[in-house]
């Protein structure tokens, strides 16, 4: 309680004024209300040519007040937290949600955190600039030394600590100190005319130190430097459809993308989702298993305590192939009469928390991958990806290779130029035809957008082969 | 706006700069923003959500020699912000010397800024959520009463903002502009047979009165969720390709994304090293000009604080300029176009303005008259554009045409190619360009694309 109110004291707000604030939002006929409020440090630096030419620094603090009264929701934030401030948004956020009404008095209780996945204390946004530039220096020099043909190397270092205060509408406050940290690398491999990119980086909330831990930050630039001197030598991708093996991983994004956003309990309320309607249904091939956990320790998406404060969890989605359930925010879950699963998010303070996923992967099955790879007659194999996108309503959804190669006869033999896949959320995983025994999560690196809301997310993926998923190339 | 005000964050930025400069900064610039903005969502008649913004910010990028860093914060307490400029200086020193960050020269300040764009409607500042509520109301009831097989919708969505930008540097300039937009919009869904679509339509603008009536916008998107009912897969072929106006426009983005100075210099642009070269077919001409009456992107300076002027891109499908802002300029030994865009954090870098394609003369029903087997599309899906390679394949969704005539529907395929065999083999263009859009091409067909479906 008191660690509490020394948090919230930062911020410049003591109690008597969150209990004005929330009486003045409270009334009999608000459900549902919350303060939060967030200070975000954060760095950015970038190195291209050699040398480090960006750096830059920032603070930004704000507080967002919420009522919601039965689906409707009014909101109000500013960038100025001060008492005359915050009543002047409760009283905005309640007319919103309803006039009238009396107003009631709330108790401010203790803190509601139950994981602790991030107890970071050497936060990277504080470590000595000279240590952040020292490492992307050499990554440079590594990036350049993998091949000649490497010619234009941009790595950056981006960090950032967010503190959060939520303060519930039965007066519960809880804080939590979120550490997030990312590290990429792009190389550009030229060949005479043929010019081609390779990415790849890692993160999550953790502190500089976990880069150098292991050569992590060699394994990027290796990557990085490999893929772009890989796509020198692709061929066109094939059009049409064809079985498709997805590698282990970052190809993850096709549950995030092809299922996650259907299962949005917002949409599922509205029953605007392809999905709705369908728990208890066979959605996916019985070797399909899917969890959201938002407990893993120190993974990007992982969080102890969503935006609206409540605690994270492991969400089954998908369970032998059947849907079990949907991601909810405090909202979407009171008018939908199931509980909160930990879901709710938000971009910041300036923008009203939705359902949203942490980490969404697919359990491992029994296979060999390399087995699974034999089994394919002619085919792709797609080991890294760029974005994609959903329509949640039709189901649509893509998503671009990165790396990605022909199989033929079992083998795994020529590089293709980056494909689209295209496919429909509730069928592709009927499709699923193996599932094999190496689950890797992404390394960090995943941002999801929604209406606009730009959220870290990370996805997991064993490798698992597809039948008949539509590849988008030029070579017909 | 009062005079008051002015001075005021005038006096901001002066004390921002000079405690640069005193704590060793050799140049500075830096910008003030406010703004102010409501969102408001009706859904299925019901208000669904109100959202009053309001946000204020520096953004200060210093320089110490050849070394630079920025910084940008919300919080302007006098020790606060002392305390990050002192950091950034720091940090600028322990950056890499690099000859061409520096200030624009100060001989290019001697344009002054275009007089009133008219970009701020004061309309703007009396408009009451209750009015916007109605409007985005009526916009959805539209949409759900065009036809019976709407059976839901995401709402109808109404938001406006206004904002107001200082800037100042350490050459003695001073500029202040201010702005504003507002914008209504719907997404209806339709079913029929157990299939669900949906689609949306908008209208947006500078002034409240160039918005298009709700009932149209309404009216418009059901039209274009209807349209989607029914889809069938196609086979995978070659055929032509019509990119539909709103799509047009992203494969304009596309190119945009190419010519600016950023990509251009760090050579991870396909249009790198191409200026005076054919890049398209010879009907193209691509103008970016920020000096449009109430354009959706005009402003009277760039994010440097110069006067902005037109650029001429493509002409007769020849590359003739990229879009640059200081930095690039100098990397690629040329002077800036003023295009140098900013936010408060961060670095500036070149983008368009109002990139605006010219038009043709052929209507859509005309470019599709002359196709005997191909594809409108009406939707991309995906980030499956690559600026770098030129590589192009995209998920994509629109309606099938045999002999001349829109057959069926047809979803779940890509489309695939290159950028510049696309440019290259452009072989219609339409008259329907779309002036609300701050990139805006008009139709285009494209002579062949692989289409991969089933």
């Amino acid at each position: 309680m008191s660690e509490t109110l020394t948090a919230l004291a930062r911020f410049g707000v003591d109690e008597p004024a969150l209990q004005e604030t929330l009486g003045a939002i409270m009334g009999r006929d608000v459900d549902d209300a919350d303060l939060y409020f967030e200070h975000v440090e954060s760095e950015g630096l970038s190195l291209e040519e050699g040398i480090v030419k960006k750096a830059s620094r920032s603070v930004h603090q704000g507080v967002g007040v919420r009522a919601v009264a039965g689906d409707r929701t009014g909101y109000a934030h500013s960038d100025e937290i001060d008492g005359a401030r915050l009543l002047e948004a409760a009283q905005a956020a309640r007319a919103i949600a309803r006039q009238g009404g009396s107003q009631r008095s709330v108790a401010i209780a203790g803190s509601g955190k139950t994981h602790d996945l991030y107890p970071v204390t050497d936060h990277a946004v504080d470590e000595p600039l000279e240590a952040k530039l020292g490492l992307l220096e050499r990554i440079d020099r590594a990036a350049r030394a993998v091949d000649p043909r490497i010619q234009q190397v941009m790595a950056s270092f981006a960090s950032e600590r967010k503190t959060v205060a939520i303060v519930t509408a039965d007066g519960r406050v809880v804080v939590d100190e979120r550490p997030l940290t990312r590290l990429n690398v792009t190389c550009i491999a030229v060949d005479g005319k043929n010019r081609q990119v390779g990415s790849a980086g890692g993160g999550g909330r953790n502190a500089f130190s976990f880069f150098l831990e292991a050569d992590r930050w060699q394994e990027y630039v290796e990557e990085a430097a490999r893929r772009a001197v890989l796509n020198l030598s692709a061929v066109d991708s094939p059009a049409g459809e064809m079985d498709v093996v997805l590698g282990p991983g970052w190809p993850g994004i096709l549950l995030h993308e092809a299922i996650g956003h259907g299962l949005e309990g917002d949409f599922n309320r509205k029953g605007t989702s392809a999905f709705s309607g369908m728990v208890g249904r066979q959605v996916a091939s019985p070797l399909v298993t899917v969890v959201d956990d938002g407990t893993i320790a120190s993974r990007r998406g992982s969080l102890n305590v969503d935006d609206e404060g409540t605690p994270t969890q492991r969400t089954v989605l998908i369970e032998d192939g059947i849907l079990k359930g949907y991601l909810q925010d405090r909202t979407n879950a009171r008018l939908m009469g199931v509980a909160p699963t930990g879901n709710g998010r938000r971009e910041s303070y300036a923008h009203v928390p939705m359902p949203r996923m942490t980490n969404t992967f697919m359990l491992a099955g029994e296979q060999d991958p390399a087995d699974i790879i034999r089994g394919v007659k002619r085919g792709i194999y797609a080991v890294a990806f760029g974005g994609g996108q959903v329509d949640i309503t039709s189901g649509k959804f893509t998503f671009t290779g990165s790396e990605a190669y022909l199989i033929e006869d079992g083998q795994v033999t020529k590089p293709i130029k980056g494909a689209t896949f295209i496919g429909n959320g509730p069928e592709v995983l009927k499709q699923v035809t193996a599932v094999g025994n190496d689950l890797q999560l992404d390394r960090g690196v995943g941002t999801c957008g929604k209406e606009g809301q730009s959220v870290p997310v990370g996805v997991g993926l064993p490798t698992i082969r597809i039948n008949g998923l539509t590849v988008g190339g030029v070579a017909v | 706006m009062t005079k008051d005000v002015t001075e005021d964050r005038q006096a901001l930025l002066q004390h921002v700069l000079d405690t640069a400069k005193r704590h060793g900064a050799t140049a500075a610039d830096a910008l003030f923003v406010s703004g102010r903005s409501t969102e408001v969502r009706v859904r299925l008649g019901e208000t669904e959500q109100v959202k009053q913004s309001r946000s204020k910010g520096v953004g200060l990028r210093v320089f110490v020699g050849s070394r630079s860093a920025t910084t940008s914060s919300s919080d302007l307490s006098k020790a606060s912000l002392e305390d990050l400029i002192a950091r950034t200086v720091a940090a600028a020193r322990v950056t890499a010397e690099d000859p061409a960050a520096r200030l624009p020269d100060a001989a290019l300040y001697a344009d002054e800024p275009p007089g009133d764009l008219e970009l701020f409607d004061e309309r703007l500042l009396s408009l009451d959520a209750e009015t916007a509520i109605e409007m985005a109301r009526a916009c959805e009831d539209a949409a759900r009463s065009a036809d019976p097989r709407v059976t839901n919708s995401e709402g109808g969505d109404m938001s406006w903002g206004v904002s107001e930008t200082h800037f100042a540097n350490t050459l003695g300039v001073y500029r202040v502009k201010r702005g504003g937009s507002v914008g209504l919009w719907t997404t209806p869904l339709v079913e029929a047979e157990g299939v669900k679509e949906r689609d949306y339509w908008y209208t947006s603008a500078r002034y409240l009165a160039d918005l298009a009536s709700p009932e149209s916008v309404g009216r418009e998107a059901t039209r274009r969720a209807l349209r989607r009912l029914g889809a069938r897969k196609p086979k995978t072929c070659q055929v032509p390709i019509i990119f539909e106006a709103p799509v047009a426009s992203r494969l304009l983005g596309a190119l945009a994304g190419a010519v600016c100075g950023g990509a251009v210099y760090r050579n991870a642009s396909y249009l790198a090293g191409l200026v005076g070269e054919r890049i398209a077919a010879p009907e193209v001409t691509i103008v970016d000009n920020p000096h449009i009456k109430r354009g959706p992107a005009s402003k009277p300076f760039d994010g440097e604080g110069l006067a902005t002027s037109q650029t001429v891109v493509v002409e007769g499908g020849v590359l003739k300029s990229y879009l640059l802002d200081t930095y690039s300029a100098a990397k690629l030994g040329l002077q800036t176009t003023r295009n140098a865009s900013r936010g408060l954090a961060g670095t500036p870098s070149a983008s368009p303005t109002n990139l605006w394609m010219q038009p043709g003369q052929a209507s859509l029903e005309e470019l599709i008259a002359d196709v005997k087997q191909g594809l409108l599309v009406t939707e991309l899906i995906g980030f499956g554009v690559n600026a770098i390679t030129g590589d192009y394949s995209q998920g994509a969704s629109g309606l099938w045409i045999e002999n001349g005539q829109i057959a069926y529907p047809v979803s779940e395929l890509t489309i695939a190619s290159t950028l510049p065999e696309m440019w290259r083999t452009l072989d219609g263009i339409g008259s329907d360009r779309d002036p609300h859009r701050s990139v805006s091409a008009p139709s285009l067909r494209i002579a062949k694309m692989t289409v991969a479906g089933s």
